[in-house]
């Protein structure tokens, strides 16, 4: 072990501080001696090519996030699948019923959602999903 | 070996009292409510009675130690148990804590009755009595702590019995707090006892302390003593915490009686006696203990001259005559500590009694200035209040007489700076005491108009507690006194009679340093009763009465015989006087130094800084409504929690930047 | 077959309450919008009886499981049961609390249960990312519980705060954890152990230190990060504070005791001596003048946090008893504080400010009555628990000769008698307010602030039996069988 410890950690801080000398210079600089002009266009929203219409901060329904969400949560789940799959031939049986009991637990969850209506997308879920 | 003497039942008996006073008194007819109080404290008297019969019995195997009810606590090797013990020194106190009291239940029937939370005062009464006598019996400190603790907080429940007024509920918070600063020293006491001693108990603790040596310098035995000496400071209001007794008059009287003048008080004095062990191997802490009980006794005597309030210049004869039993105990003789703690509890309680039964024959009146002539109205008053009154300032054998000299010369053996001052402070209590019998009881009544124009007192000088009234509002001040039922009579007259003969019953100061000596010479090489040089013990007694005497005839003189004096010597006296008559600003130097900059701290730095302006703001302004949330709010709201994360970040920081540099510096 | 690794018995306490967890996700959705969702409350309630059985089962069985995932002996033992009984009580404490607020019920106590799954596994599990994974789970249940009354706006922002705090915080724990590997090569506690016990000790073992400290400092509210918490207090649910400020801050001690202690990891004595000296003095001074009581109450939980901490600095075994012992009698006097302030608060929460309180002593002599022994006990009176733990942390801490935290943390519960106080006078030396309440208290919460009151007496009274099994499973704890490295297969 060296001397000092923190010595070995040399080479980041090097790393770190020419990465400061680069990037901050070129910040300065630009807000420095960088012209400013407002123009319409200039502030306009980026379409590429097309004529923007409206604003970019459009709003969405709350069923999107809240769809959106749901879909990562099972994504996820489902990624598991594919570990277990290239080792199931070694855990046998086990395995099998290790998943099945998985499976039944995001089940549960897939229940819960769909009785409580949060990917039910139709005009007469409104008044339910005010409730979840 | 001795039966059994099932000294748990003692503490239990009225604990039992309260319970059902507490649990059912709502629905009992007050008869019902004081039997059951009555029994409590009345059993308890008679256990004590029936063990003082068994005496002479059990004297050969004291201490006795009962440890019936078991183990308390047992962490590896510590163990504490509810044990309890009796020897001469809690036997002592148990004849006074249990007599005394049970006399203040009597006379609380016939002072409380009309009162509204009649059941609740004796579910107080009784309560405080079972943590009094956990206190008195308990066989290691760490019980005695739980007597400790509950006498504090029976203590602010009967301060803060009249609720109603602000005063009194802040009164008792002021209590429990600076009794609470006080525990702080105990407490810290205790954990060094078990650190380097492993125990609590008080006979193991003995046998671990008595082989080593007197400590030359300041070594640890004289940290605890002091230590132990901070918490009885608090409990017995000794400088620097004493502030806390005059604004505890806020409760009814028997409560001034019981537990400010003659046991809750006193347990500071029985603490350090306890501790005996350590405070002879320990000179150092043994002069703290002098020092401070001569200061309190002497600044309390000159505060007690110029105070109107009947209650209150008793409430500063208490804390002074507190300060003469630690200055007794700070001269290692602590049987004479003791035997004034007895007779105290009994002039004392005596005095408050009587007192109790002016206010009450007032209507509530409390304010000497309004009173005088009232010899002829209330002779058994008057009476009991005179043999209280001569006791206290030590007319010779009376009880106040044996136990002061006792002192005064036990300390001129030892510090003649302390005993000049002590027999300064003789001279002051003779004086201010007379000045209350003149003026309750001689002379003419002044109107409630003339009152306020009397020579005595500056007018301005009326503090906020000035006029604590004892929320008697019968509504018949100024109209003809009248004299107070038997129920209150009769303690009087029983604590007059104790008052007159109690020094000389035990056979003065030796004959109760011999009764106790079995205590106090633990680990001592020679009886600690028979100490030589010094001045004769009757030259000392000689010069307490001259004390007595001059006293008495200064009071005569200024406020019998020439009244217009007192008032010219106030003015001439200026910034002392007032520096006087606003007992030497202590209340407000405490709230300059100590209680507003932590409130400031806690305002400002806390509760504006934080809470008030930005997470109110933000509380206030999101409820407003999510949609109309302005730029501005957002901005706040957003900043709000990135100050937080800005805090936890910088927090970081700090922990790792420390840990890197113990890292490195290994 | 069955890796003989894997076995169930050494995480049934949490198997149990996942089902039953489940079970409830299960029932919610098919019950009427309008149902009452008592019954919930009561299977919830079940739960954690079944759960409580299974751990005294599982105690029958110690040992390591899941490839030295996790340990199962007398300290795990006794923080499962610590939490599952905070969870009972708050269970049986929010049964009326719930129907009044018309939150999410059937989720509120599906989440309660899924959150102490997390808080159990905490306190048996030995590797550190499976810490992580337990104190993200009952992390991630805390957060929605704390916004759980979602039409109101101080509990929406009260939770997002605590998210966004808490995954920060969190991720200084992660971060760790991962400097831990590095420096020694293992995840595995008692390794670390073995490492750490050859000498040697890397540098960045003191980075990993202090960055798992941030992030369970954090959890347990500890200044310097303790700025959320009467925040977040004062938002959530009141049931939910007393879960929160009890259940999940033991279980991170659990993990402090197991990371700190058992690891013998070095040169945290001073951070920790900071850290509580500053939280008990912090947290006191915040709480002095504080109207709102569950922020007065976020304050003290900050400055009994403090107190806890000081009991670190003792010798191992001393420090980890004590923390034990403190846990349990703080757990017992919270729980049942906040139980009182849900029942008493009444819909939206209205009376949670000190005159509310006014004359409670007449009106509900119970409630009172409960609430002062917590009290009385939070300030450390003789004859509750809460005397007899200070007493024992400081006396261990005084013992390892830390005198000035010793003398800063006496002092400190002294000044805090100042403000439980006035709650107790409040209740007793007020006259009531026109139109006072006079409910009496439901069963379940009798059942419920009882118990607490009880098991707050009891450890003052009679503590030897508790602290003979603390004492024992400090000791246990601290000569952890470090058995032979194992990966993976």
């Amino acid at each position: 072990m060296p001397e000092n410890y923190y010595i070995r950690y040399l080479p980041l801080v090097l790393h770190l501080v020419a990465a400061l000398l680069i990037a901050l210079p070129v910040l300065v600089l630009t807000t420095l001696i960088g012209r400013r002009k407002k123009f319409a266009q200039k502030m306009q929203a980026y379409e590429c090519g097309i004529t923007p219409t409206g604003d970019t901060r459009g709003r969405f329904s709350v069923k999107f996030y809240l769809v959106g969400m749901l879909f990562i949560l099972f994504d996820v789940e489902a990624v598991f699948l594919y570990p277990w799959a290239i080792i199931l031939k070694e855990l046998k049986m086990f395995g099998f019923w290790e998943m099945l009991v998985y499976i039944g637990v995001v089940l549960v969850g897939f229940f819960y959602i769909v009785k409580k209506g949060a990917i039910d997308w139709g005009e007469t879920a409104r008044v339910s999903v005010e409730n979840v | 070996m001795t039966a059994n003497l099932h000294l748990w039942l003692i503490p239990l008996l009225p604990l039992l009292g309260a319970a059902i006073n507490g649990a059912f008194g709502k629905r009992f007819s007050r008869q019902l409510v004081s039997a059951v109080g009555l029994a409590g404290s009345g059993a308890a008297f008679l256990y004590a009675l029936w063990i003082a019969s068994q005496y002479s019995a059990l004297a050969t195997a004291m201490p006795i130690v009962d440890k019936t009810l078991g183990t308390w606590i047992k962490a590896g090797t510590f163990q504490a148990d509810f044990a309890f013990q009796l020897d001469q020194l809690s036997f002592v106190m148990l004849l006074i804590v249990t007599g005394v009291g049970f006399l203040i239940h009597v006379y609380s029937v016939g002072y409380m009755w009309e009162e509204s939370g009649y059941y609740r005062f004796f579910c107080y009464l009784n309560l405080f009595l079972f943590f009094m006598l956990t206190l008195i019996l308990a066989a290691n400190y760490l019980l005695m702590f739980i007597g400790w603790e509950g006498v504090g907080l029976a203590s602010y429940l009967l301060i803060g019995f009249y609720f109603t007024k602000d005063s009194a509920a802040n009164a008792g918070k002021k209590a429990f707090i600076v009794n609470r600063i006080g525990d702080f020293g105990f407490l810290i006491a205790l954990f060094l006892l078990i650190q380097h001693f492993g125990t609590l108990d008080f006979t193991l603790l003995a046998d671990k302390i008595v082989p080593l040596g007197s400590e030359a310098g300041w070594g640890l035995l004289s940290s605890i003593g002091v230590l132990l000496m901070v918490g009885a400071a608090g409990k017995s209001a000794q400088i620097p915490l004493y502030v806390w007794l005059p604004d505890a008059m806020e409760g009814p009287t028997p409560v001034s009686a019981l537990i400010h003048a003659a046991t809750m008080v006193t347990a500071g004095v029985y603490m350090v006696s306890r501790s005996h062990v350590i405070f002879d191997r320990a000179p150092q802490a043994l002069l703290v203990v002098a020092v401070i009980g001569c200061a309190t006794a002497f600044f309390a005597a000159t505060i007690g001259i110029c105070q109107t309030d009947i209650k209150k210049v008793l409430a500063y004869s208490t804390v002074s005559q507190l300060g003469y039993m630690f200055l007794g105990c700070g001269a290692a003789a602590y049987s004479a500590g003791v035997f004034h703690l007895m007779t105290h509890a009994f002039f004392k309680g005596l005095l408050f009694l009587a007192a109790g039964s002016v206010i009450h024959s007032l209507g509530g009146e409390q304010d000497m200035r309004r009173m005088g002539g009232l010899r002829k109205e209330i002779p058994w008053t008057f009476w009991t209040m005179t043999a209280g009154t001569f006791a206290i300032a030590g007319f010779p054998f009376f009880a106040g007489y044996y136990s002061k000299d006792m002192i005064l010369w036990k300390v001129s053996q030892h510090n003649p700076i302390l005993f000049g001052f002590g027999l300064l402070t003789a001279f002051i209590t003779s004086f201010y005491m007379f000045r209350l019998w003149f003026m309750t009881f001689f002379g003419e009544r002044a109107t409630a108009e003339a009152g306020h124009g009397h020579h005595d007192q500056a007018p301005a000088a009326h503090g906020h507690d000035d006029h604590g009234h004892d929320g008697h509002g019968h509504g018949h001040a100024g109209g003809h006194a009248h004299e107070s039922g038997w129920l209150m009579l009769f303690p009087l007259v029983v604590l007059a009679i104790l008052s007159v003969i109690g020094g000389w019953m035990v056979g003065g100061g030796e004959g109760f340093a011999k009764f106790l000596s079995p205590v106090f010479s633990v680990g001592l090489a020679a009886d600690p009763t028979e100490v030589a040089g010094g001045m004769s013990e009757g030259f000392v007694s000689a010069l307490a009465t001259v004390a007595f005497l001059l006293g008495l005839g200064l009071a005569w003189f200024l406020y019998v015989r020439r009244k217009n004096i007192p008032a010219q010597i106030a003015q001439n006296l200026g910034g002392i006087y007032s520096a006087v008559l606003n007992k030497y600003w202590v209340d407000e130097i405490y709230a300059t130094v100590i209680v507003n900059p932590m409130m400031a701290i806690s305002r400002t730095v806390l509760w504006q800084g934080i809470d008030r302006k930005v997470i109110d703001a933000t509380l206030d302004d999101a409820a407003a409504g999510a949609n109309q949330l302005s730029g501005e709010v957002r901005k706040m709201q957003s900043g709000n929690i990135r100050s937080y994360a800005a805090w936890v970040a910088a927090g970081a920081v700090l922990v790792v930047g420390y840990m890197m540099w113990m890292g490195a510096a290994r | 077959m069955t890796p003989n690794e894997i076995s169930y018995s050494h995480i049934l306490p949490e198997v149990v309450l996942s089902v039953f967890g489940m079970l409830i996700m299960l029932a919610e959705p098919m019950l009427g919008e309008r149902a009452s969702r008592k019954p919930l409350g009561y299977l919830a309630f079940f739960g954690t009886l079944a759960a409580g059985a299974a751990t005294l089962y599982q105690a029958q069985y110690p040992g390591f499981a899941f490839w030295h995932m996790v340990h199962v002996d007398a300290f795990s033992t006794f923080f499962h049961l610590l939490v599952i009984g905070v969870a009972a009580v708050v269970i049986l404490s929010s049964l009326d609390y719930v129907e009044e607020e018309t939150v999410h019920a059937g989720e509120y106590y599906g989440l309660v249960l899924l959150g102490a799954v997390g808080m159990c596994l905490m306190s048996s599990a030995v590797e550190l990312v499976l810490i992580f994974v337990a104190l993200e789970i009952s992390s991630i249940a805390t957060y929605v519980l704390t916004g759980i009354r979602r039409k109101n706006a101080a509990g929406a922002e009260s939770a997002l705060k605590y998210f966004l705090l808490g995954s920060f915080a969190t991720a200084f724990f992660l971060f760790g954890v991962a400097m831990m590997y590095g420096a020694t090569g293992s995840t595995d506690i008692p390794n670390i152990a073995l490492t750490l016990a050859k000498g040697s000790i890397p540098g960045l073992v003191y980075v990993g230190m202090a960055l798992m400290f941030v992030g369970l400092g954090f959890k347990i509210a500890s200044a310097p990060f303790h700025v959320w918490t009467p925040d977040v207090y004062e938002g959530a649910p009141a049931p939910i504070v007393g879960f929160m400020s009890t259940a999940p801050k033991a279980a991170v001690f659990a993990v402090m005791l197991r990371i700190i202690l058992q690891t013998g990891a070095p040169g945290w004595l001073y951070l920790i001596w900071g850290s509580a000296a500053l939280s008990m003095t912090l947290g006191n001074l915040g709480a002095l003048l504080q109207t709102n009581v569950k922020r007065m109450l976020a304050y003290s939980s900050i400055a009994q946090a403090g107190y806890i901490l000081v009991a670190f600095t003792a010798a191992p075994q001393e420090a980890t008893s004590a923390v034990m012992f403190y846990m349990l009698c703080y757990a017992a006097m919270n729980v049942g504080a906040f139980a009182v302030i849900t029942f008493y608060s009444g819909k939206d929460e209205r009376r949670v400010h000190l005159e509310d309180f006014a004359g409670l002593g007449a009106t509900n002599p119970l409630l009172a009555l409960t609430l002062t022994i917590f009290l009385l006990s939070l300030i450390g009176i003789p004859l509750t628990g809460g005397f007899l733990a200070k007493f024992y942390v400081f006396q261990v801490a005084l013992k390892a000769n830390m005198v000035w935290l010793t003398i800063i943390g006496v002092l400190n519960s002294a000044v805090a008698a100042y403000y439980y106080l006035r709650l107790v006078v409040a209740m007793y030396m007020k006259p009531a307010p026109e139109g006072a309440v006079r409910v009496a208290a439901p069963l379940p919460m009798k059942i419920a602030l009882l118990a607490a009151a009880a098991l707050t007496l009891y450890l003052g009274i009679v503590p030897t039996g508790v602290l003979s099994y603390t004492t024992e499973a400090a000791a246990q704890l601290l000569t952890a069988p470090a058995v032979k490295v194992v990966t993976g297969q």
